[in-house]
C-alpha cells in the first residue's frame, strides 16, 4: 500500500510536469490542446473510497489551474470525471475486476474495454473543460472542432504512453 | 436534524461532488484580472521557480536566434545615438531641458512561461516586486508591444498578454494619427482587430500602427503592427482593421517592462475631470 502510495505521488508529480510544461506549448492553430493529466484519476484504482477519489481529483484540476492562469476549469472538469468514473468503470468492466483492486491498466482490462474507457472519460472531461473555458455558447462550432480534435490527439497520447509503459 | 446528516452521509459522494464543483465554479466567476487571489496563478512562488528551472534548461537551444536579435537591436539603437550626436554637433544650443526628466523607465526581464494557444492567455516574467514591477506596468520587447502586468509576488510577475480578449490598447495609425483600441481576434497568434476607425479616413494595407499613449502604460509610438486588411462591416460607421502584429509570441524570451514614473500624477489629474 505504501508503495503504491509512492508511485502514484510520483505519477501526479510526472504528470502535472509534463502538461504544463510540455503539453501546454503544443498548439496547431489554436485548435489541438491534450490534456494528459487525467491519466491518473483514471489510473486510480477502481477500489478507491469516493471521498478520496473526488478530493484528489480536484487537488489535481487545482495544480494544473495554477500553473496555467485557468483558475477551476481544470479543478471543475476533473471533479466531474472523478466523479462520473465508477459510472463509467461498470460500463466498461465487469464486477469481478472492479472488485480486484488493482490499477485500471490496459492488462487488466483488456485492450477493448481499456479504449473504451479512456475514450469516454477523455470526451467527458474535454467537453467540460473546453465550454468552462469559452464560458459562452457563442463560438459553439469553434469549441465542438476544438472538443474533438484535442481529444483525439488526449487519446492517441494516453494510448501510446500506456504501449510505452506496459508492454515491454 | 439527525435525519439531516443521514441523509448527508449517505449521500456524501453526491454531495462532496457538487461542493468540490460549486468551489470551482466560484474560482471561475471571481476570476477578475485585477483582483486575483496571487495564489492561484503561476506568479506564486512555487510555479514561478519551476517555470524558470524549465526555461533556463529551454534558453540553450535558442541561444543563436537570441545573439542575432540582441545584435540587431544594438545596431539600430547606435545608429538613433549616432544622429542625436550629429544634431548635437549642429545646433549646440540645443540641450536637454532638466524639467522633462525622462517619464518612463526600462526594466529588462525574461519570459520564464508564454501561452498563445489558449482564449485568454497569460504571459510570466522572472522579476517581481524586489526589482520594482507593479501592476499595470507595461511589457514591450525589441519587436512591439507585448502585454501588461496584473499580479505581481517577490520574485515574479505575471500579466495579460496582448493575446488575450481582456486587454485593449489604446492605438492609432501613425500615417494619420486616428486612434482606436486594438483587441486581439482569438483567431491566430499574429493577428489583432483594431476597432473604432471610423470609415471616413482613407487607410491602407501595411500602413503602421502604434500605440497612442492615451493609456498613461505605453509610452506613444511603440510598434504594434501593420494593417493586414481591412472592410466596412455594413451598418456601422467604423471599419473592421486586421493588424499583423509585429511581436512573434511563438519565440518571444527577452522583455522590457516600462513603468511610467508619471503616472500616479497622470491619474489623479484626470480622475479631477470625472468628478466635475
Amino acid at each position: 500500500m505504501i508503495k503504491d502510495f509512492g508511485k502514484y505521488l510520483i505519477m501526479f508529480v510526472v504528470l502535472v510536469l509534463v502538461q504544463v510544461l510540455i503539453l501546454n506549448n503544443i498548439q496547431v492553430s489554436g485548435l489541438i490542446n491534450p490534456y494528459v493529466y487525467i491519466l491518473f484519476i483514471l489510473l486510480l484504482p477502481f477500489t478507491i473510497p469516493g471521498y478520496f477519489l473526488l478530493g484528489i481529483s480536484f487537488l489535481l484540476g487545482l495544480s494544473i489551474d495554477i500553473f496555467s492562469n485557468t483558475p477551476g476549469i481544470h479543478a471543475g472538469a476533473s471533479v466531474l470525471l472523478g466523479f462520473l468514473r465508477p459510472g463509467i468503470a461498470q460500463l466498461i468492466s465487469s464486477r469481478e475486476i472492479i472488485e480486484k483492486g488493482n490499477m485500471p491498466n490496459m492488462t487488466l482490462l483488456g485492450f477493448a474495454s481499456f479504449l473504451k474507457y479512456i475514450v469516454i472519460s477523455v470526451l467527458v472531461h474535454h467537453l467540460f473543460l473546453f465550454f468552462a473555458e469559452t464560458f459562452s455558447f457563442g463560438d459553439i462550432l469553434e469549441t465542438l472542432l476544438r472538443w474533438i480534435l484535442s481529444s483525439v490527439f488526449s487519446i492517441v497520447i494516453i494510448l501510446a504512453s500506456q504501449f510505452i509503459i506496459f508492454k515491454k | 436534524m439527525r435525519s439531516l446528516f443521514r441523509f448527508l452521509l449517505r449521500n456524501h459522494f453526491l454531495m462532496l461532488f457538487l461542493a468540490l464543483e460549486a468551489i470551482s465554479l466560484a474560482l471561475m466567476v471571481s476570476f477578475n484580472d485585477y483582483q486575483r487571489v496571487t495564489f492561484f496563478n503561476s506568479s506564486n512562488n512555487i510555479a514561478g521557480s519551476v517555470y524558470q528551472r524549465f526555461s533556463t534548461m529551454d534558453d540553450y537551444f535558442s541561444l543563436g536566434r537570441t545573439n542575432a536579435r540582441l545584435a540587431a537591436e544594438n545596431a539600430s539603437l547606435r545608429k538613433q545615438l549616432q544622429m542625436r550626436i550629429m544634431n548635437q554637433e549642429k545646433y549646440p544650443v540645443n540641450r536637454p531641458d532638466t524639467v522633462d526628466a525622462p517619464a518612463y523607465i526600462f526594466t529588462s526581464a525574461k519570459v520564464i512561461s508564454n501561452s498563445i494557444n489558449k482564449q485568454f492567455n497569460y504571459i510570466t516574467l522572472n522579476k517581481g516586486s524586489r526589482h520594482g514591477i507593479k501592476p499595470d506596468m507595461g511589457i514591450i520587447c525589441s519587436d512591439g508591444v507585448v502585454g501588461v502586468i496584473t499580479n505581481v509576488s517577490a520574485n515574479y510577475s505575471t500579466g495579460l498578454s496582448l493575446l488575450n480578449r481582456r486587454l485593449s490598447i489604446p492605438a492609432k495609425i501613425t500615417k494619420n494619427n486616428y486612434f482606436g483600441a486594438l483587441v486581439w481576434d482569438t483567431e491566430h497568434y499574429n493577428t489583432a482587430d483594431l476597432k473604432e476607425i471610423p470609415f471616413h479616413i482613407i487607410v491602407n494595407v501595411g500602413d503602421t500602427v502604434v500605440t497612442s499613449g492615451y493609456s498613461n502604460i505605453f509610452p506613444e509610438g511603440i510598434m504594434i503592427g501593420t494593417i493586414k486588411n481591412f472592410d466596412v462591416e455594413s451598418g456601422t460607421n467604423f471599419y473592421n482593421i486586421k493588424v499583423e502584429l509585429s511581436t512573434n509570441f511563438k519565440i518571444l524570451k527577452y522583455v522590457e517592462v516600462v513603468h511610467n514614473t508619471k503616472r500616479a500624477e497622470l491619474i489623479k489629474l484626470e480622475s479631477n475631470n470625472i468628478k466635475e
